[in-house]
């Protein structure tokens, strides 16, 4: 990892317009910034704006607010033609091998459509990328003439991680790459995830929630809550020193596989459910489920401010810092 | 069969269900799958059982031949014995069946939206069970069913009863399910993967009260899930499953600690814990589970396995036991085999 600044986030807002004034900030006003070679994990549950946060920085959706600086140059209000050399550098990998392939097109076809796009390479040299590329996936470079149903889901996944790395991007957002494989197969493919990272030193945003399986491959995890970042650690202090309630909360939820430990491990459970993003509760929106929340809990919103050297928290616990309103004017008054 | 597992598997007062050589097929137009391929295990009276595999090992079509509930055609029972409180399932009619079905094993499903019926308030789904198993009037029924969603924990249960499942959300639904499950204080419930679709706090939510209400109701339960954690938080005996067959057996601390197959030893491996150091290597299994139309003649995982011998391609492991109770199938532990793995072994398979 560098001290290099790859990717940079700042205020980001997505909102939603569903019905007639009704108005879903899936994502709204998050920052933060992923350093060369570093893996940063998102995690969070169903809803939470993880995903959105991904397509967004991929440009995928339409920002409503805020800033996204890809290496150096702010790419938030590139049009459509400037971005393809943006597109080149950051690849994705998504959740559902069987959706994300088209069927009519042979594994071959698959990886190389990014090759084609980009014209970098043709006629021998293509043939001997996709094979190579099949190679690096651990696949076998004779299946390039198949077809995807012919292949089972982890090795779809494994397309579809050819298909990403086809264009030699520095930077590979992974939204839930591993989540409907089986567990044996989950470890095939985040050992290869990360030995991949490691051998081209790849940026990466792991999208995720299964918190044990972020905090396993990233070097720091971001985790969110309708669609805000509450706190963001090195993995290692997540698990050992988690601040947030939430994500406390999240920890003790996540159950360990080792019956000695589940049975004496202190347990938090939250009460209810996650509020709907349409209507956000005022101020911090843990709070109605917040066993610590206080009277400025429900009235202001927390700041993501830096509690411990490199971990940053949201939360009125650990200081009074309030999110500048002047930014929520700003990104309300914006059309979506 | 080894001579100690026969007689655990002789009907005695303290289990509750006996599966004993089960085997169920499906019979489709690309050929025959043998999805269960003789399976045998126990459920303890007011034991918790947790039936652990990957996707398509058996184990959900293991528990649908226990309910009756295996679609036929183009499903079929080839052979076994389900004995529960030592009747013979398999071989009751549909009427004796649904008799037992509802009232004496309850289950839940891991989609809570296939499990209910859309086109009926939730209130009515819990008692249809209650007027017809127990005869209660439907005025008697209705306020069981709302004393029913109060215990799963549902806020204002009155109002509830009155909606329909698109109304709730999916731990609501997963509630909901349960309390028709429990309508009739069934013996058993088998929950088949109760909490997949879930997001984790609304999960931890749910296995609480799964393992609250075991203990108020005095019932036993069959989980059928493939998270380990969750193995770890609710089972007092597990059975995993491979390819049709269970490959090992026994209390979850022979499982998790002193695994003798080499599949439940990677399986544990293979998923990250919350606990342990960042960004190690998790022990992946290479290759993918055999296809169950062509069955393999040996012991179906070793092509995966790390210490296959010649015998593992071409004979069936007969299971052993380790320790009472505790059953593997697996050559290496074969009293023939001179050189039994012990070194590798002794450290258990939780650990990382």
């Amino acid at each position: 990892m560098t001290d290099k600044v790859i990717l940079e986030v700042k205020n980001l807002k997505k909102y939603f317009r569903v019905g007639r004034k009704r108005i879903l900030k899936a994502v709204d006003g998050v920052s933060f910034s992923v350093k060369q070679g570093e893996v940063l994990g998102l995690v969070g549950e169903s809803g939470c704006g993880k995903t959105t946060v991904g397509r967004t920085v991929a440009r995928i959706y339409e920002p409503t607010a805020g800033r996204i600086i890809f290496d150096g140059t702010d790419i938030t209000d590139l049009p459509e033609k400037d971005l393809v050399s943006f597109r080149r550098r950051l690849q994705m990998i998504f959740q559902d091998p069987y959706a994300s392939l088209d069927p009519r097109m042979t594994v071959g076809e698959i990886i190389a459509e990014p090759l084609d796009v980009h014209h970098l390479a043709s006629g021998a040299e293509r043939l001997e990328r996709i094979q190579y590329l099949l190679n690096v996936v651990g696949l076998n470079p004779e299946h390039a003439n198949r077809f995807p149903h012919e292949f089972s889901g982890g090795q779809r996944q494994r397309i579809g991680i050819a298909r990403a790395l086809a264009v030699d991007p520095d930077f590979i957002i992974a939204d839930e790459p591993i989540s409907s494989l089986d567990v044996s197969i989950q470890a095939q493919v985040v050992n290869l995830l990360t030995s991949l990272q490691e051998q081209r030193g790849l940026s990466f945003m792991f999208i995720a929630h299964d918190l044990s399986m972020v905090r396993h491959i990233s070097h720091r995890v971001a985790v969110m809550y309708l669609g805000k970042i509450v706190e963001i650690a090195p993995s290692r202090q997540v698990y050992r020193h988690p601040l947030h309630p939430y994500t406390r909360a999240l920890m003790s939820a996540n159950p360990i596989p080792d019956p000695d430990v589940e049975s004496t491990r202190q347990r938090i459970i939250l009460p209810g459910e996650v509020p709907s993003p349409i209507n956000l509760p005022p101020g911090c929106r843990f709070a109605p489920r917040c066993s610590e929340a206080k009277e400025i809990c429900r009235a202001a919103i927390p700041a993501l401010c830096e509690a411990e050297s490199g971990h940053y928290v949201a939360c009125f616990l650990y200081g009074d810092a309030v999110e500048s309103s002047g930014d929520a004017v700003a990104g309300d008054g914006l059309a979506v | 069969m080894a001579v100690a597992e026969a007689s655990l598997n002789e009907p005695a007062s303290d289990v509750l269900l006996s599966i004993q050589d089960l085997k169920v097929s499906f019979h489709t137009y690309a050929g025959t799958v043998h999805a269960v391929r003789g399976v045998s295990f126990d459920l303890k009276r007011h034991g918790a059982l947790a039936v652990v595999g990957e996707s398509g090992c058996g184990k959900t079509v293991t528990v649908q031949a226990v309910m009756r509930l295996t679609p036929m055609p183009p499903g079929r029972i080839d052979g076994g014995k389900v004995l529960f409180n030592g009747r013979d399932i398999l071989a009751l009619s549909e009427k004796e069946m649904q008799s037992i079905r509802g009232k004496e094993i309850g289950m839940v499903f891991q989609d809570p939206m296939t499990g209910l019926n859309p086109t009926m308030t939730v209130g009515r789904q819990i008692t249809e069970g209650l007027i017809k198993h127990q005869g209660l009037s439907a005025r008697e029924a209705w306020k069981r069913a709302i004393e029913l969603l109060r215990m799963v924990e549902i806020p204002n249960p009155d109002i509830r009863a009155k909606q329909y499942p698109h109304q709730f959300s999916g731990g609501m639904r997963q509630r909901a399910m349960m309390a028709i499950a429990l309508a009739c204080q069934p013996e058993l419930l088998i929950a088949d993967e109760p909490t997949t679709s879930l997001d984790v706090t609304i999960q931890a939510q749910i296995l609480d009260l799964l393992k609250d209400l075991r203990q108020k109701l005095g019932m036993s339960l069959i989980l059928i899930t493939h998270n380990l954690g969750v193995v770890a938080r609710l089972a007092e005996d597990i059975v995993v499953m491979y390819a049709g067959k269970v490959v090992e057996k026994g209390k979850a601390s022979d499982i998790f600690y002193r695994s003798r197959h080499p599949y439940t030893r990677d399986l544990l491996r293979s998923v990250p814990r919350l606990d342990a150091p960042e960004r190690q290597t998790l022990a992946s299994i290479p290759g993918t589970p055999p296809d169950l139309f062509v069955p393999p003649p040996g012991c179906a995982f070793a092509p995966r396995c790390r210490y296959t011998m010649k015998i593992c391609t071409e004979a069936e492991p007969e299971m052993t036991e380790a320790r009472p109770g505790h059953f593997a199938a697996c050559w290496l532990w074969h009293p023939d085999n001179p050189n039994p793995p012990v070194r590798d072994f002794k450290e258990g398979g939780g650990d990382q």
